[in-house]
Formats: C-alpha cells, sequence, structure tokens
C-alpha cells in the first residue's frame, strides 16, 4: 500500500444469506486501489454491488472476507475517525432543521467549538452557493438544491473522502449535469478523493478520472478505464470527439467486450445522437 | 386572515343550523324537556353562570381535573414510551399491559377510581382521566422514536454518532409531531374523563354533576348549558395544543399545509 493511497480493496468477497435462497455472491474478488485526490466512479448494472462496495468503504457494511482499508487504517476504524463525508441518493436531510443546522450536524457530533464551527458552516454553504438560503427548510428547496445540502453537510468536518452513492439519481438530465459540473468545482477546490457510484455512463465518463466498470452475479470489477479528458471540463468537453469515445468504451465494457477506443464516422455519429442520454 | 376564510364556510353552517334549530323548536311546539331552543340553553347559562348551578366554577373545576390527568398521563405516557423504547424487554412487558389498561371501559373504572382516591378529591378525576390520556401518547411517541429512516441513522453511523446522540439529534425530534397528535387525541379524551368521573360522584360545582343533577330535575336546558361549556372547554384545550404544534414544528407538512 503506498502512502498516497486513501482508499484500499484487497481481494473482497461479500456474501449476503438471503432467507429461503441460500447465499447470494454480491462481491467476489474485488480488488481496487483508489489514490489521493482521485475522482473514481463505479459503474455497473444493477445487481452489481457498486454500492455496496462503496458502503463497505464507509464502514456501513463489513466485507465477508478480504480488507478495507481507507487512510491506511481498517474502514471500521477510519468511520470512528470520521475519515470520510457520505452523500446517499436521498439528501437525507433533517425536517426539523434550516440549511444551516443541518450542514452544521456533524460538527455538532464532533463537538466544534461554536465559532469555527460556526465559520465552517458558511465557508460550506458559500461552495455549494446556497448562502442566501441557509435559513430555509429542506422542504422549501428543490431537489438539486437539497443533494447540495447533502454535499455540504458531508464536506463539514472535512473529511479524506467522499462517498457519493448515485447522488443525482433522482435529478432531471438538465439539474444533473449542472450538479456534475458543481461537484467537480468542488472537488477541483478541496482536493478531495471522490468515490462516486453511478448508473450513467455521461456522468462517469465526465466526471472521473477512473471508471471502474462492474459486471452482476458474482459482482466483479471487469475492466478500469481510465478518463484522460483534459480539465477543467465544461460544457463543451460534453461534445468534444474524446469523450464519446470513452462514453462507447465505457458502454462496450459493460457489455462485456472489448470494444474499440477510435470510433468510426458512423459509430462517432449514432454517439453523438445519444450522448446525452444515461 | 386566510385562516378566517378558510373557517367561514363552517362558521356559516353552524349559525345557520342554530337559526333552524331555533324556528324549529319554537315553532313545532316541541316540549323544552326533549329539546331546548338555543335562546333558552343561552338563557339558562347566563341564570346559572355564577350563582344557582353555578356553571362557571363548575368549569374551572373540571377544566383543572382534566388538565391534571393530562399532565399525569402525558409523563407516563412519555416515560413508558422512552423505557420500550430503549429496553425491548421492556416493551414485551409493558406493551401488552397498556393495551390491556387501555381496553378497560371508562365508565368501568370511573367508580372504582372514585373509591380508591376519594370521591371528593379532584384526584380521582384526574386519575381517571389520566388512564384515557395514556395509551395514545404513550403508542405515539413510542412511534416517534422508533420509525426513524434507516437512511438517517446510516449518516449517523457514518458519523460514528454513539445511541445517545442518534437519540438527541434524531429520535426525539422525530417523535415531536408524534407526541404532539397523541396530545390532540389526549386532551378530548382527558375532558370526557374528567366528566366520567364527576358522573359517579363528587363535589356539586363540577360540569359532571351538574349534567346529572340538572337532568334529575328535568332542568335539560342547564344540562345542555353545561354540554355546551364543555365543548367549548374541550375545544379551547385542543387549540391551545394546534397553537403549539405551530410554534414548535412549523417546518411538519401538517402544519405547513
Amino acid at each position: 500500500m503506498t502512502s498516497q493511497s486513501v482508499v484500499q480493496i484487497s481481494d473482497v468477497t461479500k456474501t449476503f444469506d438471503v432467507p429461503g435462497r441460500g447465499t447470494m455472491t454480491a462481491l467476489s474478488g474485488i480488488d481496487l486501489q483508489i489514490r489521493q485526490g482521485e475522482f473514481v466512479s463505479l459503474i455497473g448494472p444493477s445487481g452489481c454491488g457498486k454500492s455496496t462496495l462503496l458502503r463497505l468503504s464507509g464502514d456501513l457494511t463489513s466485507p465477508s472476507t478480504g480488507t478495507v482499508t481507507v487512510n491506511g487504517k481498517l474502514a471500521h476504524q477510519a468511520r470512528l475517525d470520521r475519515d470520510y463525508g457520505i452523500v446517499f441518493q436521498a439528501p437525507v436531510l433533517f425536517d426539523w432543521r434550516n440549511v444551516e443546522e443541518n450542514v452544521r450536524l456533524p460538527l455538532e457530533l464532533i463537538g466544534t467549538e461554536r465559532a469555527a464551527r460556526e465559520a465552517r458552516v458558511a465557508e460550506m454553504l458559500e461552495l455549494v452557493e446556497l448562502t442566501e438560503f441557509r435559513r430555509h427548510h429542506p422542504y422549501q428547496l428543490s431537489g438539486g438544491m437539497q443533494q447540495r445540502v447533502a454535499i455540504a453537510r458531508a464536506l463539514a468536518f472535512e473529511p479524506a473522502l467522499l462517498l457519493m452513492d448515485e447522488p443525482f439519481g433522482a435529478l432531471d438530465e438538465m439539474t444533473r449535469e449542472r450538479m456534475n459540473s458543481e461537484v467537480l468545482r468542488v472537488w477541483a477546490q478541496t482536493g478531495i478523493t471522490v468515490v462516486f457510484v453511478t448508473h450513467s455512463i455521461p456522468e462517469a465518463v465526465f466526471l472521473s478520472s477512473r471508471v471502474a466498470v462492474m459486471s452482476a452475479r458474482p459482482g466483479r470489477i471487469t475492466k478500469l478505464v481510465d478518463i484522460d479528458l483534459e480539465r477543467p471540463r465544461t460544457v463543451e468537453t460534453r461534445e468534444n470527439r474524446r469523450y464519446f469515445e470513452l462514453v462507447t468504451a465505457v458502454r462496450e465494457a459493460l457489455r462485456g467486450g472489448e470494444g474499440p477506443v477510435e470510433l468510426d464516422d458512423l459509430e462517432l455519429e449514432r454517439a453523438v445522437a445519444e450522448g446525452g442520454i444515461g | 386572515m386566510r385562516s378566517l376564510r378558510r373557517n367561514l364556510p363552517a362558521i356559516v353552517v353552524f349559525f345557520t343550523a342554530l337559526v333552524v334549530w331555533e324556528v324549529v323548536v319554537s315553532n313545532s311546539g316541541m316540549r323544552g324537556f326533549i329539546l331546548p331552543a338555543p335562546s333558552s340553553i343561552a338563557s339558562a347559562l347566563i341564570e346559572n353562570w355564577e350563582v344557582g348551578y353555578q356553571i362557571w366554577p363548575a368549569a374551572q373545576t373540571t377544566f383543572l381535573e382534566a388538565a391534571g390527568g393530562m399532565l399525569i398521563g402525558t409523563l407516563l405516557g412519555i416515560v413508558v414510551a422512552l423505557t420500550i423504547s430503549r429496553w425491548s424487554l421492556a416493551g414485551d412487558i409493558a406493551l401488552p399491559v397498556a393495551v390491556a389498561i387501555s381496553a378497560i371501559p371508562v365508565i368501568a373504572f370511573a367508580p372504582i377510581a372514585n373509591n380508591w382516591f376519594g370521591v371528593l378529591s379532584p384526584t380521582s378525576k384526574m386519575v381517571i382521566a389520566a388512564v384515557l390520556v395514556f395509551f395514545p401518547i404513550m403508542i405515539n411517541v413510542l412511534r416517534g422514536l422508533t420509525e426513524v429512516p434507516a437512511a438517517s441513522i446510516e449518516l449517523m453511523r457514518s458519523y460514528a454518532a454513539g445511541s445517545w446522540a442518534v437519540f438527541r439529534k434524531v429520535r426525539l425530534p422525530n417523535a415531536l409531531p408524534y407526541f404532539l397528535t397523541g396530545l390532540k387525541v389526549g386532551v378530548t379524551l382527558a375532558l370526557i374523563g374528567a366528566v366520567v368521573g364527576e358522573y359517579f360522584g363528587g363535589l356539586n360545582v363540577a360540569l359532571g354533576r351538574i349534567v346529572v343533577q340538572s337532568a334529575s330535575r328535568l332542568s335539560f336546558e342547564v344540562t345542555w348549558a353545561a354540554i355546551v361549556v364543555a365543548s367549548v372547554v374541550g375545544i379551547g384545550m385542543y387549540l391551545l395544543i394546534v397553537a403549539v404544534e405551530r410554534v414548535a414544528i412549523p417546518w411538519h407538512p401538517e402544519v405547513r399545509g
């Protein structure tokens, strides 16, 4: 394990006992190393265990065999040390707390001193551009804004690692693209390491440094695709030829084939036509 | 202003019904002891406000009994709900007992409570009210403490929050709307409990006693007046809870409208 490795997953399997149906293997033979400052997406069909893999990294579930370390510590210890923040598909905000109070929650739990806490909350709200909504309650916000609050909250105690479990799965396409740019801006500003679960190929390609392509039954990583698109990534990135090639490469990998990474013109045209669609 | 507009239909219907009642009773030659006209109920109320049957002091007595029962029942309900939510063994023991207690008809329990706690003492009425209030409070608070979204618990787990922090930051605030719902059910029950307790004996200056005595003397306009006052007290207590709700949980779907 290198010193820059934030997440180290070694030979992990995860099995569940399904009542009446025996043992189900959710993950098998997983090895993955995520370096400091990387943005890694886990993509795959439903049931491939991508969320389980993310939850293993966050010690929300434990591996059946193998080890998961975060910052060189076992995931369990990393959780106790608050080494990571997590964003779920649902924002999971507390209705009785306003925006500011929701972001403040993790700081209250770790007992941050008041002045520092308020400063940090203000900074986080600035980061996700919600300062003027700080006194609003969750029900007064749109889905995208609620998810931005969840991101601000996850980053509040400066974790080394941000785990995102299909955070924009419930949003419409326009909002999702805006949130993608938002996440990249936050990632660039904070230098945090991100593990991102998604079922959207364009989203994975647009955001990531690397995409881990997974297959189902049993869930395993079939391919790691390096995303060598230039940064910062902007609206133009989505119209870039290389972007389409990578979208196609991920799609081929998901299909299980070793598809062409260089596209002929016909394929490129088809890719352009369906490019925005997950 | 908006609440006036929303309540206007109900107000109009209420007063129309009163007028129809008055007109029908006074023109049909119906005997007063079967259904007194609103006007004779009103004059009975005024005549007996502080003298005669003493409806106003009686209302205060009944209110205090109901409020005392409310307080005892609520505290007990909260304590039992907290205990059950914390130790499941406590739930296995206490829940069947609580269900059994709530199944006792108040009519059957009232004379016993009067016997135990003194028929002339307000304590006996408070106990009867408390028994009625206890169950809805306990069940609602218990639901609020335990029916917490799994994702919220998982979020707290990701912060390595202990069970005390989960209780304080999640379970308790989550239970608040449930508790207020329990209070809303409880206030009307508390008043019923107090009046039923009085019905089976006690000092005469109490709404339940006025109902018994005026009815036995066929002064039904006084009986009606006492019922009206009891309802007004009940509605008042209910509205008080609604007001508390507006302040306490402005974010809740029930309140934000």
